[in-house]
């Protein structure tokens, strides 16, 4: 008999469930795979689980601390050893934001993020669309700030509902 | 346009993937702690948070290009050993990016102009034959557009804006126009790295640099300056050779580390 072999191996779908209740730590209306940076799961035939994750910006200071969240969320539930592993390509984009994702931002204030631009290298603000306003859904807004509070967001102001808000980067 | 000078590599650095790694890396660590220097001292608010914002996001990408650098050197020196306990001479920045911040038209003179070379250059080691090098340039790449946008912008404003502001900027970009054909000067070290696929033929990228740069300062209502012809053989930052400006800088960004070493926090 072999004492150590775990009593269960974890289903991709059951580290997955995990996973949706691990909250990023700025903007904790999002999980980690709602923001779209869980790559990959992969769970080896004694039970070890390796998650793939990929960083959103290349300085944000909240990785660290979501790389810890993941592995302390599936040790929690009695499955281990983890391994958080970092790729860097494809590069992390808004784009893999969900629809449902989207919603729950809006809901929490923030307003989502537009389509990533792909055009030119040098695209200036002044060619930017207006973004939609969370509260009052009004296109009548500007953006006061390209950069935010977090890495991941810019601020700005609706004209119709006399709010600041603040948008999720499109990048 | 001025024709890139061609100057000898430095005899102590026979690895020219770990030059490229430590021009690219030092280049966006100087400017990234330059950048943070404004913090808590922006003129308004939404400056204070942007440009601790992109200093932050080069910050990342040194660090990124230096882990890279370490493992290529492979002489166990990881990012926090390139960045905190190298002297200025071994540090591959381009001097532009060392200078002192002046006021805030000539920091976001010095940004524009370096985020266009940062755009035009990411983008072309997107198709690097060194597999992670192409995966880092891609990451950054994106962060490089969005800068841009935010420092072309504020040429605009500043150009386009005020006398006052109109006269600082232009005043930036004389003063910087000096520093900027070291950004496309090929050494030794470039043609190796182009030979192998890993990096792009700077020239090419001048060319580019310029047309971008030119239809920004003409929409600004700003004067391109006029080039200055850089003698061949003329050596600088990516050899090791500075400003007065960068052994300051450094040994403020340095002291914690080399105070207390093997210090976590």
């Amino acid at each position: 008999m072999v004492a150590h072999l775990r009593a269960t191996i974890p289903s991709r779908d059951e580290i997955l469930a995990i996973l949706d209740d691990v909250k990023d730590p700025e903007v904790p209306a999002l999980s980690v795979r709602d923001l779209g940076i869980v790559r990959d799961v992969e769970i080896d035939a004694a039970g070890a689980v390796t998650v793939t994750v990929t960083p959103t910006y290349s300085g944000c200071p909240a990785i660290t601390v979501i790389e810890r969240d993941i592995t302390d969320a599936i040790q929690a539930r009695g499955f281990s050893p983890v391994h958080v592993k970092t790729a860097l390509a494809p590069a992390w984009t808004t784009d893999w934001m969900s629809a449902q994702a989207r919603a729950r931002l809006k809901a929490y204030g923030i307003a989502p993020p537009e389509r990533a631009e792909s055009g030119r290298l040098v695209q200036l603000m002044r060619s930017r669309a207006a973004v939609q306003c969370p509260h009052c859904d009004s296109h009548e807004t500007e953006i006061r700030s390209e950069f935010g509070t977090t890495a991941c967001k810019s601020l700005c102001w609706c004209r119709s509902c006399r709010q600041p808000f603040e948008e999720f980067k499109a990048i | 346009m001025t024709a890139p000078s061609v100057v000898p590599a430095p005899p102590e650095a026979p690895n020219a993937l770990f030059e490229l790694l430590q021009r690219l890396g030092d280049d966006r660590l100087v400017l990234g702690h330059r950048l943070s220097e404004w913090c808590g001292h922006g003129p308004i608010l939404e400056e204070d948070i942007a440009l601790a914002n992109i200093a932050l996001d080069l910050i990342g990408e040194a660090t990124m290009l230096l882990r890279l650098a370490g493992q290529v050197e492979g002489q166990g020196r990881d990012e926090d050993a390139l960045a905190y306990l190298r002297e200025a001479v071994d540090f591959r920045n381009c001097r532009m990016v060392e200078l002192p911040n002046g006021d805030f038209g000539f920091t976001i003179a010095r940004q524009f102009l370096f985020d266009v070379y940062s755009v035009v250059l990411l983008d072309a080691l997107t198709h690097s034959a060194h597999e992670e090098l192409a995966a880092i340039a891609a990451k950054a790449l994106k962060e490089a557009r969005y800068h841009v946008r935010h420092s072309g912008d504020w040429m605009l404003k500043l150009g386009d804006g005020t006398e006052e502001s109109h006269r600082r900027v232009q005043r930036a970009l004389d003063e910087l126009w000096r520093f900027t054909p070291e950004l496309f000067a090929t050494d030794d070290i470039d043609h190796a790295m182009r030979q192998a696929n890993i990096a792009p033929d700077l020239g090419v990228l001048h060319e580019q640099w310029e047309a971008l740069v030119r239809d920004v300062i003409d929409r600004a209502t700003l004067t391109l300056p006029h080039d200055v012809p850089s003698a061949p053989g003329v050596r600088g930052g990516r050899q090791g050779f500075h400003t007065e400006h960068l052994g300051h800088l450094l040994a403020e960004m340095q002291i914690v580390a080399r105070s207390h070493p093997g210090a976590k926090w």
